[in-house]
């Protein structure tokens, strides 16, 4: 034996078909464009109109004081959308916080998904139900659970496969580093969404990483980096089923980077203007996720009035529904502290629930 | 039969009683593994090699590489993945190499590990166990010596358990596992091939899991210590005989669930007590018994609580570890000063 037969020696994969595209991949107004089905066209524009206007409701409610804070997903519908409509009912989304659209767009109810933000609890849905992982706010940290979950599912022979999504600075945490390491060793059924907004709150991405794109990170750890226009629906749509069959079908997992924009503040509470030129939302204002859309719909004479408006009234009825619900007081019970923190209480927390309920007492007495 | 041997449907315990505490964990793991298919193991060279410390010896030959695997080396991706398979309804037992090695794993630990059943209701518990060999007395170098146990007995939503006899070794790690709560399962490195077994005082137990026990019944003070310290407390209370002391010595095996009332009801008998650990004294584990014992015995109390606990100094080099450690004269020295003249 030399060293050359050693195991240590020689690169296990090909790099070469890792590597993604050179620019953001788009189907939009493309000629390859005229073989998408007029349906999922159809759904895809009904799903972004929605989310644009479930981004706006969100905003409004903060304003309200029914939301202690939002941070919207406007600009970036196109990547929300077509995340949840990848995926088939027994797969997982693993979202993170500015993904509630996506959550929404799974089928969970707006008001469970906006619980964390309302306030009222951490997690407003049983995650079993829609097979939607609790919203994730440590950046990336997410990541790892997907993995674990899409390990688990593959041991257990179910076909599963996960969608974790997280944003271009939760990249450079360690826990991005560690999910894919992971993933790519045990050949997990993952996919990894990054929407490469272009901040991480006031941090562009310049300052996150050197590396040619994210989506080259993939290379690094033996998976395919694809790289997608993230405004353009019909292209996310393509290369995120595409990367979920992957996975399904036994060719582990990928890496997905969308570029896009945050075209909001971080949040309600941040103030852009201290970090971002206007120009540059101007710009990515014309670059518009249903816009696009609505563009190869109307060439394609899909685009009647009928759809428009139905889409528009949908859209409506879903935020009428989402305004009137928030605007009543969510039921508190403060006993609820206690009730989860282990499968039975110690002895300290009964106690502590005790002069809780005590002190409670007292309150309605005087 | 003892707490060990009758955990969680132990089966054919008698003909393989495991003789040292290594032996013990890794018999509790190899009947987790054959009596239920959702525990998988995982860790850092747990798989061909057996663990640094071969507490998952033969698990991989016996069970497969899909229920005992090595995982690529990364802590939080080690407990973070670990926390994706429980969400599916596995029943993870993870490895961390040593204590100071598991800081990486401490933000997965605490964001999540902690708070999932929690913030989801309860809807989605994780019964997940991370076993973490921890305390000093093995002539370590740096990083290799850390009691680590306040970073996580602070966090609500863990358990925290750690055994010293050969019986709890098994016995406590058959309920961590059995658990549906997060366990973080701290293994005294230094008891690992201790032989020493003690028989609970107490009836046997199914799932002694917040229970503490009494290993020596005494009457005029009371030790209160856990894990690697237990050997060192029961020592202390042997020479105290030359002093004229009868001390007890209660092990907690159980840092939470806290068991409050039998530590309370002991010294109450007694009047008097120290709290020994390994760990540095300052924000300590001792802290949190001292005031609990003080608050609810303070009127049978015949002098303030005292602790014998390691210096607030980083983990020594292991050529001085030995001026750190608890030893018996440190606790008999305290225990002399629990003004007997006033008692
Ligand atoms: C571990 C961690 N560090 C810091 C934060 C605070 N924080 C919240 S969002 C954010 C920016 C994240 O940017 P990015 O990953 O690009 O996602 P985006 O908000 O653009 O969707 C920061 C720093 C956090 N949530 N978690
Ligand atoms: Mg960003």
């Amino acid at each position: 034996m030399t060293v050359l037969d050693t195991p240590a020696w020689r690169p296990r994969t090909d790099a070469a078909p890792l590597l993604p595209d050179p620019e953001p991949y788009r189907l939009l107004g493309t000629p390859e464009a005229a073989e998408l089905d007029p349906a999922l066209l159809r759904a895809l524009y009904g799903q972004l109109v929605r989310g644009r206007r479930y981004n706006a409701q969100a905003t409004a409610l903060t304003k309200q004081g029914r939301l202690a804070v939002y941070p919207s997903s406007t600009g970036q519908e196109a990547c929300e959308v077509a995340a949840a409509l990848a995926l088939k009912p027994q797969d997982w989304l693993f979202p993170s916080y500015r993904d509630t659209l996506a959550v929404v767009a799974r089928g969970v109810d707006p008001v469970e998904a906006l619980t964390l933000l309302r306030g009222d609890w951490h997690t407003g849905y049983d995650p079993h139900t829609h097979r939607v992982a609790p919203l994730s706010t440590p950046l990336a940290t997410q990541l790892p659970h997907a993995v674990g979950l899409a390990h688990a599912a593959r041991l257990s022979g179910d076909d599963v496969v996960a969608l974790a999504m997280v944003g271009d600075g939760g990249t450079s945490e360690g826990d991005f580093h560690e999910a894919m390491n992971f993933a790519a060793v045990w050949q997990s059924p993952v996919v990894f969404l990054v929407q490469n907004n272009g901040f991480a709150i006031s941090v562009p991405l310049a300052k996150q990483t050197a590396a040619p794109t994210i989506a080259h990170k993939a290379v690094g750890y033996g998976m395919p980096g694809r790289l997608v226009d993230g405004n353009d629906a019909a292209a996310m749509h393509q290369v995120l089923t595409e990367a979920v069959e992957r996975a399904r079908t036994g060719g582990g997992p990928t890496l997905v980077e969308a570029v896009t924009y945050r075209i909001e503040a971080h949040t309600n509470a941040d103030d852009a203007t201290r970090y971002r030129d206007d120009t540059e939302v101007a710009a990515w204002r014309e670059h518009d996720p249903i816009a696009l859309l609505e563009r190869e719909l109307t060439s394609r004479g899909l685009l009647d009035d009928a759809l428009r408006t139905g889409t528009a009234a949908d859209a409506e009825e879903m935020a009428a529904s989402l305004r009137e619900r928030m605007h009543s007081d969510p039921h508190l019970d403060p006993m609820d502290l206690f009730a989860h923190v282990y499968a039975e209480p110690t002895q300290q927390l009964r106690e502590q629930q005790a002069q809780l309920q005590a002190e409670l007492e007292a309150e309605r007495q005087s | 039969m003892t707490t060990a041997t009758h955990a969680a449907g132990r089966t054919g315990a008698a003909a393989r009683k495991p003789a040292t505490m290594a032996q013990a964990l890794n018999q509790a793991l190899r009947d987790a593994l054959a009596n239920d298919p959702a525990v998988h193991v995982l860790g850092e060279d747990v798989g061909t090699l057996g663990g640094v410390f071969r507490i998952t010896d033969g698990l991989t030959k016996e069970f497969g590489e899909d229920r005992c695997t090595d995982t690529p080396l990364a802590e939080a991706g080690i407990l973070g993945t670990a926390v994706g398979m429980a969400m599916y309804g596995l029943r993870p037992v993870v490895e961390m190499q040593f204590d100071a090695f598991a800081y990486p794993a401490f933000e997965q630990l605490v964001s999540h590990v902690a708070r999932m059943r929690n913030r989801t209701r309860g809807t989605m518990p994780l019964p997940l166990t991370i076993r973490i060999p921890y305390g000093g007395g093995i002539g370590g170098v740096e990083h290799h010596s850390d009691s680590s146990e306040a970073y996580y007995l602070h966090t609500p939503g863990l358990h925290v358990v750690t055994p010293a006899t050969v019986e709890d070794a098994y016995g406590l790690l058959r309920a961590a596992i059995a658990s549906d709560d997060p366990v973080v399962f701290l293994e005294p490195k230094r008891l690992y091939w201790s032989k020493a077994q003690w028989s609970p005082q107490e009836p046997s137990e199914v799932a002694p899991i917040g229970r503490a026990v009494v290993r020596r019944p005494g009457r005029t003070a009371t030790l209160v210590t856990y894990g690697p310290s237990l050997p060192v407390c029961l020592e202390a209370a042997e020479a105290a005989k030359e002093e004229g002391w009868d001390l007890g010595v209660v092990d907690l095996r159980s840092l939470v669930p806290f068991d409050e009332e039998t530590v309370a009801a002991v010294v109450r008998g007694t009047g008097r007590a120290v709290v020994v650990h390994e760990s540095s004294g300052f924000g300590g584990a001792g802290a949190e018994i001292a005031a609990r014992i003080t608050e609810r015995c303070f009127h049978h109390l015949e002098a303030p609580v005292l602790r014998v606990a390691g210096f607030d100094i980083p983990y020594p080099p292991p050529m001085l570890e030995r001026h750190h450690l608890p030893g018996v004269d440190r606790i008999l020295d305290a225990v002399g000063r629990l003004q007997w003249e006033e008692g």
